[in-house]
Order: C-alpha cells, then sequence, then structure tokens
C-alpha cells in the first residue's frame, strides 16, 4: 500500500467533530469492554450477574448463550448438549442472523481489542508490507477444526483457540495464555496486516457464515458523494468488502453484503461524506437510486 | 493473491495450486493439533474430574470449557485447566490434596453443566465415581506402621463402606494388630477426603483416576464362593477328605508339622493335651480374618 496523504479521519473530524468523527468506535469499544465488565464484576466483586463465559454463558439465571461454533464441533464430536445449551445457541444464532455475524468480532470478542491494538501501533510506527495469505485461509481452518473434531472425538480446536484462551482466562486464571496473546499481537504487528483476525481466526470465519444472510448491514445511501479520500479504505479491517458496493461493481447496490464485514462501523466515522450509514439489508440488490441526500441521516 | 492477473487458460491451474497448497499447509497444522489433542487426553492422576464427568476421551469432546461448573461449586475446589497444563485447556479438575469434593447432595456443578459433559443422569452423589482412592504407600502409612491413625477410615464420607479397617496381625511386634485400611472401589466416590486429611507430609493415601487405580478380572473369571452363594450350594462334588500318607507311627498336624503318634493314640483325633485345630484349618496361614469366616 502507498503512503497515505493525510492521517485517515482528519477531514471527517475537521468537518463533523471529534466526537461524531469516533461514534462507532466509541460505542464498540464500550460495547468489548462493557461485555468483559459484565463478566469480570462476578469473580471480582460476587457479583454474579454473567457467568461462565464466551463459549457458554448464563446470564440472570435466565438466559443461556451459547457458541454455535463449539456446539457444532461437539456434535461432531459426538456428544449431544443437554436443552440450555442448545436454547443458548438458537438465541445466539438469531441474534447474529440480526445484527451480522461478525458483529461477534468487532462488537464481543476480546482478541479484537488486542488485535486493534496491533494495528493501531503498527499505523504509529509506520511499519509496512509484511507476510502475504490469502483471506481465504480461516475458512481452510474452519474446515480443519471441523474435521479434527470429528476425527478425534474431542474440541481440538478449544485446546489452542486464542479468543476462548483469552476471554476464559481473564475470569478463570491465564495462565500461559497471555504468552498466546502476546504472539497474537507480535504477529499482527510485526507479520501480517490485521493477521489473526483477518486470515486466520476460524472463529471469525464461522460468524462470517452467519454473516451472510443477516440483515444488519452497512449502507451506503449516498456512495456517489465518495470523493475517493481512501480513508475507509484505510480503517478497514477487511478492505475488500468496501470496493463493490461503493463502486457498484457489477451493479452492486448500495449495501456492503460482503460476509466478512464486522460491522464495526468505523468507515462511518471517519467518512467525510457521510457515506455510510448502518441499516438494514432491504435494496441491496437494486441499483444505486440517484438524488440521495448527501448528509443521509444516522 | 496474484492469480486475476494471469491468462485465463490457467486459472484453474492456479486455483488447484493454490487449494493444493493451502489444504498441504492446514493440513500440517491439523496433524500437528490432532497429535497434541491425543497427549492431552490423557489426564495426569493429580487432576480429579467433577462427579459425573465422562470418561477422558468422551469428556474432552463433550465439554465445552464454560466453567460453569466451577462458579456454581459452593466450595470453589474447582479449577479450569491452563494451556500450559497438561490436560485439554480450559477442562475443570480438583486436586484432592488441595481441595476435595464436599459431595453435595443436590450436586450443583453436575446441574450446572450445559452439556452431557457431566453426566445428568448421576443423580446420588454416593453413586459419583471422581476416582478412587489408593493406599498407594504402605511404608509410610501409620496404620500400616502399628498406629491408630484411622484418619482416612474417620473422614470419609461413605465410611465402613469405602473404607474400612481390616485387622491383621503385627508379625514385627507378635502381639499386637495392625488396623489397615481397605477401600473398596464399589462404595468409593473418589471425593479425596481421605487425600487431604491424611496426616503424613505427602499422603499415603491418593486419589487416582479409575483407569489409573482399577484393576479388571477376565471375562472368564468366575468367582467360586460367589457362584456357591448364588447357586444356594456347592458347584462341585464335596471334596474327599484330605488324608496324609504318613510312615507309620508318625502324624500331621497343620502348622506343628510332623510328630510321632503318642501311644494308644488313635490316627485320626487329635492328640490329647494338645491345642485343638484352628475352626478354619483348611485357610492359609496369614489371610485376613475377614476372608476367615464360615463363607470359605
Amino acid at each position: 500500500m502507498s503512503a497515505l496523504p493525510h492521517k485517515p479521519g482528519a477531514e471527517a473530524i475537521a468537518e463533523k467533530g471529534w466526537l461524531a468523527a469516533h461514534k462507532w468506535l466509541l460505542l464498540r469499544r464500550t460495547s468489548q469492554v462493557g461485555i468483559l465488565l459484565l463478566f469480570l464484576v462476578g469473580p471480582w466483586l460476587k457479583l454474579w450477574i454473567v457467568k461462565g463465559n464466551l463459549n457458554y454463558s448464563y446470564t440472570l439465571n435466565f438466559l443461556p448463550l451459547a457458541d454455535p461454533y463449539l456446539l457444532l464441533q461437539t456434535l461432531l464430536a459426538g456428544q449431544t448438549p443437554e436443552k440450555l445449551a442448545l436454547i443458548g445457541v438458537a438465541i445466539v444464532l438469531l441474534l447474529y442472523l440480526l445484527v451480522g455475524g461478525r458483529t461477534y468480532c468487532s462488537w464481543v470478542c476480546p482478541v479484537n481489542l488486542v488485535t486493534d491494538f496491533a494495528n493501531w501501533l503498527r499505523v504509529r510506527l509506520g511499519l509496512k508490507g509484511g507476510a502475504h495469505l490469502s483471506r481465504t485461509t480461516r475458512y481452510w481452518i474452519l474446515g480443519m477444526t471441523l474435521i479434527a473434531a470429528a476425527l478425534t472425538g474431542t474440541i481440538v480446536w478449544e485446546m489452542v483457540n486464542p479468543v476462548s484462551m483469552l476471554h476464559r482466562g481473564l475470569f478463570f486464571g491465564l495462565g500461559f495464555a497471555w504468552a498466546v496473546i502476546l504472539a497474537v499481537f507480535l504477529f499482527d504487528l510485526f507479520v501480517m496486516r490485521h493477521g489473526w483476525c483477518g486470515h486466520f481466526c476460524p472463529v471469525g470465519a464461522f460468524y462470517s457464515l452467519i454473516g451472510k444472510f443477516s440483515l444488519l448491514r452497512v449502507r451506503l445511501p449516498a456512495r456517489e458523494a465518495c470523493n475517493d479520500c481512501m480513508d475507509c479504505f484505510a480503517v478497514c479491517p477487511e478492505q475488500q468488502v468496501i470496493r463493490p458496493a461503493l463502486k457498484a461493481i457489477n451493479g452492486t447496490g448500495p449495501v456492503i453484503l460482503d460476509a466478512n464485514c464486522t460491522n464495526c462501523g468505523r468507515c462511518i466515522d471517519v467518512c467525510s461524506k457521510n457515506v455510510f450509514t448502518l441499516g438494514w439489508r432491504r435494496g441491496a440488490d437494486q441499483q444505486i437510486i440517484s438524488g440521495v441526500p448527501k448528509s443521509a441521516p444516522k | 493473491m496474484d492469480n486475476d492477473k494471469k491468462p485465463k487458460g490457467s486459472t484453474r491451474r492456479q486455483f488447484l495450486a493454490d487449494s493444493a497448497r493451502m489444504a498441504c499447509g492446514v493440513g500440517l497444522l491439523g496433524l500437528g493439533l490432532g497429535l497434541y489433542a491425543r497427549h492431552a487426553t490423557a489426564l495426569p492422576p493429580a487432576a480429579i474430574r467433577p462427579p459425573g464427568a465422562l470418561p477422558e476421551t468422551e469428556f474432552s469432546g463433550a465439554c465445552i470449557r464454560c466453567g460453569m461448573c466451577v462458579r456454581d461449586c459452593p466450595y470453589d475446589i474447582l479449577h479450569l485447566a491452563k494451556p500450559e497444563e497438561p490436560m485439554s485447556t480450559g477442562t475443570p479438575y480438583f486436586v484432592a490434596r488441595q481441595a476435595p469434593c464436599e459431595m453435595c447432595e443436590d450436586i450443583p456443578c453436575v446441574k450446572a453443566c450445559p452439556t452431557g459433559a457431566l453426566d445428568h443422569s448421576l443423580t446420588d452423589i454416593n453413586k459419583s465415581k471422581m476416582g478412587l482412592a489408593v493406599l498407594i504407600d504402605h511404608e509410610t502409612c501409620l496404620n500400616f506402621l502399628g498406629l491408630r491413625c484411622d484418619i482416612c477410615y474417620r473422614v470419609c464420607p461413605v465410611i465402613d463402606k469405602a473404607i474400612t479397617l481390616d485387622p491383621q496381625s503385627n508379625a514385627r511386634t507378635g502381639k499386637h494388630t495392625l488396623f489397615i485400611p481397605v477401600v473398596h472401589s464399589d462404595a468409593c466416590t473418589g471425593c479425596g477426603k481421605c487425600e487431604k486429611a491424611c496426616p503424613t507430609e505427602i499422603a499415603a493415601i491418593k486419589v487416582v483416576p479409575l483407569y489409573v487405580a482399577k484393576g479388571q478380572l477376565s471375562a472368564h473369571y468366575r468367582l467360586g464362593w460367589i457362584e456357591k452363594e448364588k447357586a444356594g450350594g456347592s458347584l462341585v462334588a464335596p471334596e474327599a477328605e484330605h488324608r496324609y500318607n504318613m510312615p507309620e507311627g508318625m502324624q500331621y498336624e497343620h502348622g506343628k508339622g510332623l510328630s510321632v503318634v503318642p501311644p494308644g493314640g488313635a490316627e485320626s483325633t487329635v492328640p490329647q493335651g494338645a491345642v485343638p485345630p484352628a475352626p478354619t484349618s483348611d485357610a492359609p496361614v496369614g489371610l485376613p480374618r475377614a476372608f476367615q469366616g464360615g463363607k470359605l
């Protein structure tokens, strides 16, 4: 990538003010940290709002939530979960069908905080280049973990999964999981841009499959207002998702339909032309409707 | 990937090459993980699974590492395995010597489990089989040394069923009794209270996973006395009376050896003035007294 002419988002800050240019980022960090805090007040203050971890949790002795990727591995390993876990999976599946599969990655997953920090530092230090690998690698790894579960009868991926290792470790004792997380951080910082979340993580890959059909999407109601400043492209963790919707490639409608969009909303923040907004997927296949107001309502 | 710049004819070739590369790379990763998984499914002997846990290989497929059992244990004895510990990362265990299972009657850990990893059909904690206590070190057990420690026996929640004290003669002193703690696997739940309470520096009695502790008879073995009890009588023809073929004028008595028949004494009668033979003279010397009942 060539050097950027300016700091991404600078124009948006000048145009909209700092707060409006960081709205979704702040909301997202609040969500990530808030979810961690909800889990942490249990062991810290003995205030049990949520028990468990991201694999399975039980909120207020009422709401079960379970990770469908993990439950799929259990099923493939030849085991059948109890009723609460099945209800939990159904709720989670419905939730992410509504709000977008990889929304999990950017709004819930604790590793995202680590890899976002790595990427932030990468930009600050001006580190460029590094290893290149197809972004489809994660689907191969996803397939491998499922096959491994079926062949061995154990949930193989859970032994090394940094996502659950970090989240569980924070509430049940980290052990050497910090070294694994540090490895992910250093890998993203020095070896590969968006390496873990964008190329390897099978958890994200699984959620992207749910996200193929999800309803909440980043929409581009004012895509003709785009001035090609490339700021959205610079901040997007899955850059390949923007172009088809922004440039109407092959008649794509003004909606980002790529399953790997994490709905992080950073593109909405940094766009000084208010091209992006969050909305439902309707009209995805239609051609752009001309005459959409330049500053679309949020 | 740069394959979209190639001429069209070679894209399929490129695709196949890319796929092969990916399959091989990820396959290698999978192989490594699979081998690692094989190692990690052998539970270390000090780690005991919560009540109702499935056999280890099934457990590591059923447990989703959520820690609900840890949270609902009122005594906080359970831990989730950390990545550096030699078992499946994130799975629950306890160490009996640190904090044993308190055997709650309502078994909250099993109730909390959202999968079948902890078997929900376990409703009586006394039927749980977390492991098996083994009096592993006869050299340091105080009761083996002749003391009346008895602590493991006293703290056992299934006292007189899971651990009994079997009296044996103390060969060292010649006049005392050893009260040997004997664990009975049919009643032992593996809670680990005995290991926790053992007063020696390192416990002489330890709870270990069943696969380590338990032997198994071959399927064709039959225990004669049990078969006899089931049938309500001896299954073989009554044993012929045992006779010794002695030189004339000699007799043999079990435990005493050869002796000269006293004058006028009959061959088969007890010598006058001698101690009458033990009532179970057919049992070998040194068999625990518990086994010397009428059934033998």
